[in-house]
């Protein structure tokens, strides 16, 4: 600040000033998207929502503003994401156990692993959709239907556990990440007292590293429930339905999705002037679902983050 | 460590370590299954073995005899694994259908050369054709109707038009953020503005696309008075508030891990604030920065739900006025309509391969190159 200070005092530097500024307006004008959006959804959302829009089932017409409601679309990604946490969580969660406290840092697997990890983050979710198709249901699903000689495909198309797998396999490098840090930030003295009382390593780890632990992965939980609850390139073809009369019982039956419903809103209607304030409400509602869980999770990474560096 | 002293002093501590070791392995076994399965449906494309000709020579079926297994699995256009479950009066009788199925083509394409034609072979997929009734070779991606066109160059087309329109947005505002947040704004300024940037990574795709539906394709109409309302210029602002985070995260990030002293100096010596900002720290961050680019780069090839709201006719046009369709698009489009197993199905998942070696590549540069990059600091400090 003060070589600014004593610079600008002896010669004003137009350069500076103007570029500072620029980069000053680019932050702002990201901020202002940032800003726009969100309020345009507010305010327009509020208008179309109510507690009879978020608990009715939808009738075949779902543009029809009075009858319309979205408590299918809630429930189905609901269950979805939460049946993907039962599979993502556990492995997220060995892997970065296995990475932070057993592998060599400059292993070859280990390299594998982390490359592995990124290129999973990087993966196009459309081509996750692809894989599930591709994978799930016509290779498992189908197989599964050979085996117990079902007369029609049961297994063998898409299904809400087809869709979970999938967006579980997305999310796994948030789990992981996320887990990795919140390991790291665990002091080793903590770890070598365990050993040095006489703990296995094993112990050690359930006992004293996982414990605290707790508030990273329940932040890599919920960065992945609240990044698959908006996603719905990867189950386009795996499991999401146009329109379902009842909310889904099995874990083969087809779900509808908020996000997906978002997308037909806004592509599909008859008469868009007319369907704009359930469209506006149905964001909304697809937005507390995900927005606010980043929010949180944002609020604990920043904490873990601060003590973090506290120790390094 | 148990596991030195041999596993048998301690079976528990060995087995538990082997199944943890297993676990973490899934992330690259799930990459490479992601990577056969979607190419394995692509597979008999390759080989070519799928045929869209409408108007075939059929072969007659008292000829079964006399077909190679191999070129009558390919003529009768059917998977290894098919072909090998099936008997010989199957066999025959789905000869038959396919003899049916000549009789039965439309009498005005009997002189069509375009309905002998296998649209799936290399040549139609990438090089002009020029089709029945058209005056010039043209590129065409036209999946429906009785001759089906696969060009897929115009979906290449869209692809770059939306993609570098995105990061032509986004990379400027992104960076010159970073170079603020990392270099000019106060630190308590930057803790409140860095997660707040990121936070544009938490709108679900569906919802930025939404939005350029229905609010910002109107504004940019009436801003730059251009003729479609739903172009390549609209989808590819929208791809760019999807990419400004990634960028921006990882360029903050870059800026920021340059050491204190090669700032302190530059300012000692009487660099102004910009000056160090523009001509020490940016330099020494650049790998990092072009890293972000190329992470922006595969973040908005494979996004698909906001070109897919905001534009989707596949037009042959390097106009950001245009309508555009990418490669994600078209998948999502028209897979609900692809007959699992068929030739449109096949090339719909060549170019979910396509894309995923693309992101691949990308994903490996940036990794690289940001790895290189942390060494060299570390290296220097």
């Amino acid at each position: 600040m003060n070589a600014r200070k004593h610079f600008r005092a002896e010669k004003f530097d137009f350069a500076s000033f103007f570029f500072t500024g620029l980069t000053g307006l680019a932050t702002l004008l990201i901020l202002g998207i940032l800003a726009t959006i969100l309020i345009n959804i507010i305010a327009n959302g509020v208008r179309g929502f109510s507690w009879h829009f978020v608990s009715t089932i939808p009738k075949k017409d779902f543009f029809d503003v009075n009858t319309t409601g979205v408590l299918p679309m809630i429930v189905g990604t609901t269950i979805c994401v939460f049946v993907m946490t039962i599979f993502v969580l556990p492995v997220g969660v060995i892997t970065a156990i296995y990475l932070t406290e057993y592998a060599a840092n400059n292993s070859l697997v280990t390299k594998f692993i982390r490359a592995a990890v990124n290129n999973l983050a990087g993966v196009p979710s459309i081509v996750f959709g692809l894989f599930g198709l591709g994978f799930f249901i016509n290779f498992i699903g189908k197989n599964i239907d050979a085996v117990l000689h079902n007369p029609s495909a049961v297994w063998g198309q898409p299904a809400l556990i087809w869709a979970s797998l999938t967006l579980a396999i997305m999310t796994m490098p948030v789990v992981i990440v996320a887990t990795e840090e919140s390991l790291k930030a665990i002091p080793p003295g903590l770890r070598e007292a365990s050993l040095a009382l006489g703990a296995t390593k094993l112990e050690t780890i359930l006992r004293v590293v996982l414990p605290q632990a707790l508030p990273g992965i329940m932040t890599g939980g919920i960065l992945a429930v609240s990044r698959a609850a908006g996603e719905v390139a990867p189950i386009l073809f795996t499991g999401v339905a146009y329109y379902m009369a009842s909310l889904p019982h099995h874990v083969t039956d087809q779900f509808m999705d908020l996000g997906y419903h978002v997308f037909v809103l806004s592509t599909q209607s008859p008469n868009i002037e007319q369907t704009r304030p359930i469209l506006y409400a149905t964001v909304l509602v697809l937005l507390l679902l995900t927005f606010a869980l980043n929010l949180v999770a944002i609020v604990i990474r920043a904490r873990v983050r601060k003590k973090l560096r506290a120790l390094g | 460590m148990g596991i030195h002293r041999g596993h048998q002093a301690r079976p528990v501590e060995w087995l538990a370590e082997k199944f943890i070791f297993l676990v973490s392995l899934s992330a690259i076994v799930m990459v490479f299954l992601i990577f056969l399965f979607v190419a394995r449906e692509a597979l008999p494309l390759f080989f070519g073995e799928t045929n869209t000709a409408l108007v075939q020579k059929p072969i007659p079926t008292a000829d079964l005899e006399k077909l190679s297994p191999a070129k009558l699995q390919q003529y009768l256009e059917l998977t290894p694994a098919q072909f090998a479950a099936m008997d010989k009066d199957t066999l025959k009788s789905l000869m038959d259908v396919k003899q049916e199925a000549q009789d039965e083509v439309p009498e005005e394409f009997r002189n069509d050369p375009d309905a002998r034609i296998n649209t799936t072979e290399w040549r139609y997929l990438v090089l002009p054709h020029q089709w029945n009734h058209y005056d010039k070779p043209e590129y065409i991606w036209q999946p429906v109707g009785q001759i089906q066109k696969y060009n897929i160059i115009p979906l290449l087309v869209g692809t770059l038009k939306t993609t570098l329109i995105g990061l032509l947005f986004a990379v400027p505002l992104s960076v010159g953020a970073a170079i603020y947040v990392s270099q000019m704004a106060r630190p308590k300024m930057r803790e409140i503005i860095k997660p707040t940037i990121e936070l544009l990574s938490g709108i679900p795709s569906v919802v930025v696309g939404f939005f350029a539906l229905l609010v910002m394709a109107t504004v940019l109409q009436k801003v730059f008075g251009y003729q479609t309302r739903l172009n390549a210029f609209v989808a590819g602002i929208a791809l760019g508030f999807a990419v400004i985070p990634v960028i921006f995260s990882i360029a903050e990030d870059a800026l920021t891990s340059v050491p204190r002293a090669y700032t302190q100096a530059a300012l000692a010596l009487g660099a102004s604030r910009w000056q160090t900002a523009w001509q020490i720290v940016l330099p020494a961050a650049l790998p990092g920065v072009f890293a972000a680019t190329v992470l922006g780069f595969g973040r908005a090839i494979g996004e698909t739900m906001i070109v897919l709201m905001v534009c989707s006719a596949s037009v042959m046009s390097w106009s950001i006025f245009d309508s555009a369709r990418s490669i994600t698009t078209t998948i999502a489009a028209e897979m609900a309509e692809a007959v699992s197993g068929g030739p449109h199905y096949r090339i719909l998942f060549m170019l979910g391969a396509l894309l995923f070696a693309v992101t691949f590549v990308s994903n490996m540069v940036a990794g690289a190159v940001i790895q290189r990059f942390k060494l060299k600091l570390e290296g220097k400090r």
